[in-house]
């Protein structure tokens, strides 16, 4: 099964955008020691998923509340979905501690996706850090479904510490690909770590891909991405190829209630998947 | 020999649009290396006569911190420079080097560059400004990873 090329909407959005679907978790994984993923299956069986890559849901937990997350699983994959979750606030810290066959409510999907499907024949930079991979997975998946159609693929992925990496076992087999160049790297380490220690960016400057033929996707912290744009524009990238993800504040998802306002735009409504070009002049501003 | 590692050092960027007579020069105070995985390339505290670029392999930037042994600061890889103590007063290490892979490099003579930049001023100008954009990135680099960007609340 392919992507969907629309953004698609549940059935239970069309009727009450507010009102959450029951979904069951199926699965629960613990990546790190504060990082989980949980793999969700609807309660109504017939309910299909369809997502885009770049997307995110509304999860509930009820009776603490609800919050935005991006969805990390594979679009091709119709019979659930996957979110991985950093514990740092209340609801997640929350859902943490749910198991297996708990339940959660969920709304979605919501925003704008990667825009993969329109660059057929183009070098992919795929640029993250910490918890930003997960919503690069869904794309990676999607690029690795179709290879043929893409050029180079690079990802670049910088962690807080080995043991903080996400993804492990995804990684080794992406990166034991001929056809996909990985470079991960960590900001601390002790002895016995054999790779990259330093920051992500540099990996830019020596990353194998035709800058006047490539779209970078970039997802993670805003300071990692700042730089990151700057070695890709020094590269030769042009703004209206460089994508990000940004976070905000995001509580209705529908553009309603302004948490997430940034400049002229909704982050939930007209990103969270953002052209750089289109941002650019309020993207690392302190105050819009 | 040396027209080998004259066409290396012309093609590296770092040494990109020096003038001929001091690729000539640099190439002179350059020689081949090749270090075995787990090799200690220099020591912290000793004299910093040498700096390198690697072509290839991995070598960790390390500090030995009592009661937690060699922590690795940054791992520097192919087509990076690797050192810059060798600039500055009193010219000694300021980390230690280890090679985490095999590691081939060229090795450049600290001493005779040093004393050449003292007599052209001209060769010691292109020659720093190379430098500050090495120190300048190490120090963003150490930066960010004082910032803990990836941790809670990030």
């Amino acid at each position: 099964m392919g992507v969907a090329t629309e953004q698609p909407v549940s059935e239970s959005a069309i009727l009450d955008p507010m009102v959450p679907e029951l979904f069951r978790i199926a699965r629960r994984k613990d990546e790190t020691d504060d990082t989980f993923t949980l793999q969700l299956v609807p309660a109504d069986t017939t309910r299909k998923i369809a997502f885009l890559p770049g997307q995110f849901n509304m999860l509930y937990v009820f009776g603490v509340g609800e919050v935005p997350i991006s969805i990390s699983g594979d679009p091709a994959v119709s019979s659930h979905l996957e979110h991985t979750t950093r514990s740092v606030g209340t609801v997640t810290k929350a859902m943490g501690l749910l198991k297996s066959g708990d339940m959660l409510g969920i709304r979605g999907p919501y925003g704008s996706h990667w825009p993969v499907s329109e660059e057929d024949g183009r070098d992919i930079v795929i640029v993250s850090g910490g918890i930003g991979l997960a919503p690069l997975r869904p794309v990676l998946y999607h690029l690795m479904a179709q290879r043929a159609r893409f050029r180079k693929i690079v990802l670049l992925y910088g962690a807080r510490a080995p043991e903080d990496i996400l993804y492990k076992r995804e990684l080794e087999r992406w990166r034991g690909k001929f056809d996909l160049e990985v470079q991960v790297t960590v900001d601390r380490a002790a002895s016995g770590w054999h790779g990259n220690v330093g920051v992500v960016t540099p990996f830019i400057a020596r990353a194998p891909f035709n800058p006047s033929n490539t779209i970078a996707l970039l997802c993670g912290p805003e300071v990692m991405m700042r730089f990151a744009i700057m070695e890709l524009q020094r590269r030769g990238v042009p703004a209206d190829r460089i994508h990000l993800s940004m976070e905000r504040n995001m509580k209705c998802a529908l553009g309603y209630c302004g948490h997430c306002q940034f400049g002229s735009t909704f982050v939930c409504k007209d990103g969270p998947v953002f052209r750089f070009d289109q941002i650019a002049s309020i993207f690392g501003k302190g105050e819009i | 020999m040396i027209h080998g590692l004259e066409s290396i050092v012309r093609e590296h960027p770092f040494f990109r649009e020096l003038p001929d007579k001091h690729l000539e020069f640099i190439t002179g105070c350059a020689k081949n290396v090749n270090f075995p995985e787990n090799h200690l390339i220099f020591r912290e505290g000793d004299p910093a006569d040498e700096f390198y670029f690697i072509r290839q392999g991995l070598v960790a930037v390390e500090l030995h911190i009592p009661s937690r042994g060699a922590t690795t600061l940054q791992t520097v890889t192919e087509g990076e420079i690797l050192g810059w103590s060798w600039v500055s007063p009193p010219y000694r290490w300021h980390f230690g080097a280890r090679t985490l892979l095999s590691t081939h490099a060229l090795a450049f003579d600290a001493n005779c560059l040093r004393t050449k930049c003292e007599e052209d001023h001209d060769l010691g100008y292109e020659i720093l400004k190379r430098f500050v954009n090495v120190i300048s990135e190490r120090l963003d680099a150490t930066r960010f990873q004082l910032l803990d960007i990836y941790g809670r609340g990030h």
